[in-house]
């Protein structure tokens, strides 16, 4: 029984990480990389951000309404959409002259 | 330094406009500056611990603890004002109507200021962790204007606390026979405005359905940063773009706030 249970938790923990789509940033010297990242549209995305800076940084977006705090040298998951086709503008917000990039769904 | 300032100028903002709003709402309770003050200082401390502990709490849960921590504080908070408004509705007419009324009802009255406490405490924590970040950031980084950047902290600090000043100092101007509306319904639209932030971070988190997003886009007619998008953010959790969710979780705390006090108020008249 609980192994029936064990193999169904597993199918549908596979099928909910498979229908995520997963893409990384990366923060270092207080910038994104890369500054584009094309992702796909009508899709939930996995994005995780890695902040490679030894000073923490928030990663935002009025155009995803995301808003999340990036300790130094540490890496977080950000869940966004599924979004329309289009350009959605992000920023870290304790660096924005430098942290400026965007993701946009294609 | 100016973009420092303004960082922290709407982290501070934000917990002063609720601030402004419950000292204004309770101003009649006896004891309140104290239990104010003691809101003020525990959530000090629980900024710089919570800020130093980011990186600890953002591993929780598979790194979405720092979504789920949010929502929870959120959450409570929300319960912390619906309680002090549906109080508030069966108390907050004795306690204008005659000095008579303090010292009585003391039990009711002390629960009413913890309640207050709580909710400041809270307030000060979820946004002055995120100042405290900041500044830390700035004031361990090596060289370049770390003095400037911290006075133009300083400066956004003191340019929030003013505005929750003055909120609380307008507030008070309010006749006496609006005063108790006004300020509930300042209380109400703050809770909902909290409930909608809290959906936001369950649905960051991927922990609840986001149900449409987003529902609509007005960032065009009022953008999220501009001045008045973000005092309406604070006072009643405007978002520009907000996700089916966080409607509901919006209507589901007001409606639900609104007939508490409906209920108690109606009580309390015919007793």
């Amino acid at each position: 029984m609980t192994k029936l249970l064990t193999i169904t938790l597993a199918l549908l923990a596979n099928t909910a990480f498979a229908a995520d789509a997963e893409f990384s940033l990366v923060i270092r010297d207080h910038r994104f990389e890369p500054v584009e990242l094309i992702v796909p549209a009508g899709k939930k995305i996995k994005l995780k951000v890695e902040n490679k800076d030894a000073t923490p940084e928030e990663f935002e977006s009025h155009e995803l309404n995301r808003e999340k705090v990036i300790a130094g040298n540490s890496s977080t998951t950000i869940y966004v959409g599924p979004l329309d086709p289009g350009r959605y503008p992000f920023f870290g917000e304790f660096n924005a002259k430098t942290a400026q990039g965007a993701l946009v769904a294609q | 330094m100016f973009g420092s300032a303004i960082i922290v100028f709407r982290e501070t903002l934000e917990a002063a406009l609720i601030i402004g709003i419950i000292a204004a709402a309770t101003h009649q309770v006896p004891g309140r500056n104290r239990w104010l003050a003691a809101g003020l200082l525990a959530g000090l401390a629980g900024a710089i611990t919570v800020a130093a502990a980011t990186g600890a709490i953002a591993e929780m849960a598979s790194g979405l603890g720092q979504e789920l921590f949010n929502a929870a504080i959120l959450g409570i908070a929300v319960l912390m004002l619906a309680w002090h408004n549906i109080w508030m509705s069966a108390h907050g007419k004795e306690l204008a109507s005659s000095a008579r009324s303090t010292g009585h009802d003391i039990g009711e009255g002390k629960r009413e200021c913890s309640v207050l406490f709580a909710i400041i405490a809270l307030a000060v924590l979820r946004e002055g962790s995120e100042t405290a970040l900041f500044l830390y950031g700035i004031a361990t980084a090596d060289g370049q204007g770390g003095h400037t950047t911290l006075m133009g902290g300083l400066l956004g600090l003191a340019a929030g606390t003013v505005v929750g000043w003055a909120l609380y100092a307008g507030l008070l101007r309010i006749p006496l026979r609006w005063f108790f509306s006004a300020t509930s319904v300042l209380v109400l639209l703050l809770a909902a405005g909290m409930a909608s932030q809290a959906a936001r971070f369950l649905i960051q988190a991927d922990m609840v359905p986001s149900l449409a997003e987003p529902m609509w886009d007005s960032s065009a007619l009022l953008p999220p940063d501009s001045a008045l998008g973000i005092l309406l953010h604070g006072l009643a959790g405007y978002d520009a773009r907000p996700a089916g969710m966080q409607i509901i979780f919006y209507a589901v705390a007001f409606i639900t706030i609104a007939i508490g006090m409906k209920l108690t108020n109606r009580k309390s008249s015919t007793n």
